[in-house]
């Protein structure tokens, strides 16, 4: 059994849902596109982890295993549908930039991986520093490649502009290549840092 | 004492030709091009092709931590291909960008020359063109004014989206256009160089420059498939891009194939499609699909029997 410093830190670096396992692409791509975005995504998907991985943890004995899938997904699905509904009434524009992305939380593979093989066999209190681990990994790639895509694709930061007005946005940055080529340099980036400094 | 017997496994044969060689070969083809975009627009496009070159080879010789610059000339091929396709002028960091894409994204993330899926040259181009369209496909196109070597220059439409052109300018390349591709003279001069020294076979540009032939001729008449061939960069990507021998099928069918489908691609894009020039993508997509040709037309080996289906 790992010590609870371990679990914690495990989605941060060799286990983080982007840059190592690759879950949850489909939402890394789509949103990357501004550093609010990736932020807004990943601690919408943080809070959901969080609270389904309490919830699974502490009905795992309850559940039966045949038809542990559906429960999984309509727990999650509650949550969801709160994370929906408080940016739609607390952050319109960023609800509205996400778009399709918010319900499509429910098929997340990192909040259905993190239920399947974490929440199921542990209890309650290991469950939620995996989550806390996981989300905050997540919510810090989805941030890196939004910064690093919106600074060069639009010229700014968290909207913020700081490239100067002589500045020409690289607009490929902005759009879906855009997104494949960034995320494919960071995971090299990240590959290369990982056996330059030997953490296995 | 001189070695006269050498132990080795095959092949026994071996090519006079080297990767030098070749690439110094296909630069002595690029040569009456670039002489051609000198003359007709100036100064201005030997600055552009001088930065593609050298921030190429600047590119590669730091990725691969070489000393030696010019390496095997590869860089120099890409960056001056680069610069081909590219309008007379653009803003120096526009070129500058566009060669290190090419050179670091289009081929040396793919594991070097020889690993690359598309043609170097052209990633950096559609990156151009996706992220600054005014710079490259805007209002960019240079009135060509030959022997005005620092004369003053006003822009004008392209001819294909005018086609308003004579045959007659297209061919020698008196129309305004990318530094390559305006002059068919010159760049039929330098593939017969080329095929000369066989480098190039001639399937892929037939099969390109037949399809667009064919396709320009139904849409339009006889004149309008010669219009089709002469202007845009037609000629140049058949002739030098799509014949890449790293990124273009090996076997013979394949390569007509390839050249049918770059041809295909073209001109769908320039009579249907919302951009005036298609070659870019075109031959892109046919990158692409060429480890899949290859695999489809595998010669039959000596020897073989059909395989009966039960």
């Amino acid at each position: 059994m790992s010590t609870i410093a371990q679990e914690f830190s495990k989605g941060l670096l060799k286990e983080n849902p982007t840059f190592r396992l690759l879950l949850g692409m489909c939402p890394t791509l789509a949103v990357s596109i501004s550093a609010i975005n990736g932020l807004g995504m990943g601690v919408s998907a943080l809070f959901v982890l969080l609270c389904s991985n309490i919830v699974i943890a502490a009905l795992r004995n309850l559940i039966p295993s045949k038809v542990r899938i559906p429960a999984y997904i309509l727990i999650i699905a509650t949550f969801v549908t709160i994370v929906d509904m408080v940016l739609n009434a607390f952050t319109p524009d960023l609800h509205k930039a996400l778009g399709i992305f918010i319900p499509l939380i429910v098929v997340n593979c990192i909040i259905l991986g993190r239920a399947e093989a974490f929440a199921r066999k542990n209890n309650i209190v290991r469950s939620i520093i995996d989550a806390l681990g996981m989300g905050i990994g997540f919510t810090l790639a989805l941030t890196i490649l939004g910064i690093i895509r919106e600074l060069f694709g639009k010229g700014s930061i968290f909207g913020f502009g700081v490239m100067g007005t002589a500045f020409e946005p690289m607009g490929i940055l902005a759009t879906a290549p855009g997104a494949f080529i960034t995320l494919g340099i960071m995971l090299g980036f990240v590959n290369f840092m990982f056996k330059r400094l030997r953490i296995e | 004492m001189e070695r006269k017997l050498v132990v080795s496994s095959s092949p026994h044969l071996k090519s006079p030709d080297d990767i030098q060689s070749i690439m110094v070969d296909v630069l002595v083809a690029l040569f009456p091009v670039a002489l051609m975009a000198v003359f007709l627009f100036g100064y201005r496009a030997l600055i552009t092709m001088i930065i593609a070159m050298v921030v190429a080879m600047a590119t590669e010789a730091i990725i691969l931590r070489k000393g030696n610059f010019f390496g095997d000339g590869s860089a120099a091929v890409t960056g001056l291909l680069l610069a081909m396709t590219l309008p007379p002028a653009p803003p120096w960091w526009v070129v500058a960008i566009g060669s290190i894409v090419a050179i670091a994204i289009g081929k040396q993330i793919y594991g070097g020359l020889g690993n690359n899926i598309f043609n170097p040259a052209l990633v950096g181009r559609a990156v151009l063109v996706v992220s600054w369209g005014t710079h490259i496909a805007g209002n960019v196109w240079l009135k060509p004014v030959p022997f005005g070597f620092t004369a003053d220059m006003v822009t004008q439409a392209s001819p294909l989206t005018t086609f308003n052109a004579s045959l007659g300018d297209l061919f020698l390349g008196t129309v305004s256009g990318s530094l390559g591709e305006t002059s068919a003279l010159a760049l039929i001069i330098g593939a017969v160089w080329l095929f000369y020294r066989g480098h190039i076979d001639w399937r892929i540009p037939g099969g390109f420059i037949g399809v667009v032939f064919l396709l320009g001729l139904i849409s339009g008449g006889f004149s309008m498939g010669l219009y089709h061939v002469l202007a845009g960069g037609v000629l140049l990507g058949a002739l030098f891009m799509a014949t890449d021998m790293v990124t273009s099928p090996v076997t013979p069918a394949g390569k007509l194939i390839f050249g049918v489908g770059c041809g295909v691609v073209t001109m769908a894009i320039r009579l249907f499609g919302s951009l005036p020039e298609g070659v870019t993508f075109g031959i892109l997509l046919m990158n692409g699909l060429a480890p899949l040709i290859d695999n489809l037309t595998l010669p039959k080996k000596f020897g073989e029997v059909k395989k009966i289906n039960a």
